[in-house]
């Protein structure tokens, strides 16, 4: 269970920066973006997935989360 | 010209064939052929790995990391090396990193505090000798604003507890102490004590102000100057540049900075990066907690000045980004006068580059702008995310080799050829004496600064002035035959 960073970057892409080891994806997609529910399974850029579990308002960026490998 | 890829990949396995199998395996993951159309580096360099034993690297240690690089250039704290003697002595004010004041009445960088270790303090701990000397500095320097302890070695393997020692002497002395745990041991390198001095100022000291009363009035135009330390004056270089254009810069961190200026930092409105990779950390930091946006930004060279104004302006309003202009106008007759004067001396000339945290890339640019270029590039230390940086800034083929041994750096110098080779001291005087010119990229060889406009002046004096020196021509083995006047005179 990783401890990430979500952030947007200058050209407003969602970014997952993985502190631990220097890595900076963009995630391609995420499975609830909707204002009632947000996260779910997110695919990187690098082609992994991650699981965040959902928040039930999309929360201020950037933020710290747990997610986890799938 | 630049190897095209191909050369360079076969250069890279001549070079490795002289190790053995598993040593060239490991050493072929750090060494590639650049391709400036890749967005990552995870698939093509390892970076950020353990040094392999036998080899020559020229890296430090997270100690050095913390004290030497993060911590060091604040002014107005006495920065403590806990453990034995050494360390501290031999990283004592030899970075060039400036700072304005009076040595022991506001800054304390250029003495040596250290708890100075003895076999006893190691058996029974050195707590309580830590103690006496944070009293000790409170009573000799009343008006350093703080004290850091930098962990040596020892401290992390006796367990020695420091953090509750800055607690209780932070309470008695009435200032701030911050315990950093940088051993050398910890890591790969400098970077990681880079990473722990980050997460020490942000744990112990731009926390402070939290929920407090501001302690100035806030402009709309607040920045801070991140990742910038000194070196050679560069802080200053850059930091007019930014007042130029009607920015304010609030706190330096960390070359000429002080501990008020980083508990300024969270109301600033931008954080300004210039090493992203000594300074990410605490950047993502306040991005997270107080909102504050940060952005990288490249003061080596008219280009890439005028490229980082731009973007730095359109974070604000009509206002900063007119004066952007109006600066960059005003100081592109200087450029071009600097241009006129050196390039025709340094075009063509290949460099090849090896340093530290942002430069392998950073000052591509302002070599560029002399119509010189750079055919190979590596880093000490750096992380996948530099890499990521680093591919479309150099041009096609250029070689890139990550952690490079002392071997491959002379190996590939010697078939390379360059005309000019970028690095640190513990390089300078190997090049030199293969008769290549050679410039101290850390901390200027003496000189600077090499940020903004009045640093890139300096920098192309000091390129022409290395580059196009006479002497290189007389360096001649003494077992070879001397050269002909004429000879000379044709090379
Ligand atoms: S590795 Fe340890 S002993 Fe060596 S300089 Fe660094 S802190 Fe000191």
């Amino acid at each position: 269970m990783p401890n990430v960073m979500l952030r947007n970057n200058d050209s407003g892409e969602l970014v997952f920066y993985l502190a631990k080891k220097d890595q900076e994806e963009i995630v391609v997609s995420i499975e609830h973006s909707g204002p009632e529910s947000w996260g779910g399974e997110m695919q990187l850029s690098d082609g992994t997935r991650f699981y965040l579990e959902p928040f039930d308002k999309p929360p201020k960026l950037p933020i710290t989360v747990r997610v986890r490998r799938l | 010209m630049a190897m095209n890829r191909e050369e360079s990949d076969k250069l890279i396995q001549e070079v490795l064939a002289v190790y053995p199998e598993e040593t060239g395996k490991q050493r072929a993951k750090h060494l590639m052929a650049n391709d400036p159309e890749l967005e990552k580096s995870n698939k093509c360099i390892v970076a950020n790995k353990k040094a392999l034993p036998g080899v020559m690297t020229q890296r430090g240690c997270a100690y050095a990391g913390s004290k030497g690089v993060v911590w060091g250039p604040v002014k107005d704290t006495v920065n403590i090396s806990h453990g034995p003697i050494g360390c501290g002595q031999f990283s004592r004010a030899g970075r060039r990193n400036y700072v304005t004041g009076f040595s022991g009445i506001n800054i304390f960088g250029d003495m040596n505090f250290s708890s100075d270790f003895q076999e006893k303090d190691v058996v029974f701990g050195g707590d309580k000798k830590l103690d006496t000397l944070i009293s000790e500095i409170d009573g000799l320097f009343p008006l350093a604003k703080g004290i850091s302890i930098q962990s040596e070695c020892p401290i992390g393997l006796i367990g020695d507890d420091i953090e509750a020692v800055a607690k209780k002497k932070a309470k008695e002395i009435g200032k701030t102490v911050v315990p950093v745990r940088c051993e050398g041991f910890r890591g790969v390198s400098q970077s990681l004590g880079h990473h722990v001095a980050n997460d020490s100022l942000r744990d112990w000291v731009i926390s402070k102000r939290d929920g407090k009363e501001p302690t100035f009035e806030s402009t709309p135009y607040d920045v801070a100057i991140t990742g910038d330390y000194n070196i050679g004056g560069d802080a200053w270089a850059s930091r007019v540049l930014m007042e130029e254009i009607g920015l304010r810069v609030v706190a330096q961190w960390s070359g000429d900075g002080s501990l008020p200026e980083f508990e300024s930092t969270p109301r600033v409105k931008l954080n300004l990066l210039h090493c992203y990779r000594s300074m990410n950390y605490i950047s993502r930091h306040m991005e997270e907690k107080y909102g504050i946006p940060w952005l990288e930004y490249n003061f080596f060279g008219p280009t890439k000045i005028v490229e980082s104004l731009r973007k730095i302006a359109a974070r604000f309003d009509s206002t900063i980004q007119e004066n952007a202009e109006r600066v960059i106008a005003k100081y592109q007759p200087t450029m071009d006068a600097i241009i006129a004067k050196y390039r025709p001396r340094l075009e063509g000339k290949r460099v090849m580059l090896f340093v530290g945290g942002l430069r392998p890339r950073h000052i591509v640019g302002a070599y560029e702008d002399l119509g010189m270029e750079v055919i190979g590039a590596g880093y000490e230390f750096a992380h996948n995310d530099d890499y990521d940086r680093t591919f479309k800034e150099l041009q096609d083929g250029a070689l890139i080799y990550d952690d490079a041994t002392s071997f491959e750096l002379e190996a590939f110098a010697e078939r390379l050829k360059p005309d000019l080779i970028g690095s640190g001291i513990k390089e300078k005087y190997v090049f030199h004496k293969m008769g290549i010119p050679f410039r101290q990229m850390h901390s200027w060889d003496y000189s600077g600064p090499y940020h903004g406009y009045d640093g890139f002046a300096i920098f192309a004096r000091d390129m022409d002035m290395t580059v196009n020196n006479p002497c290189w021509k007389n360096v001649r083995a003494p077992w070879k035959p001397a050269v002909s006047e004429d000879e000379a005179a044709a090379a």
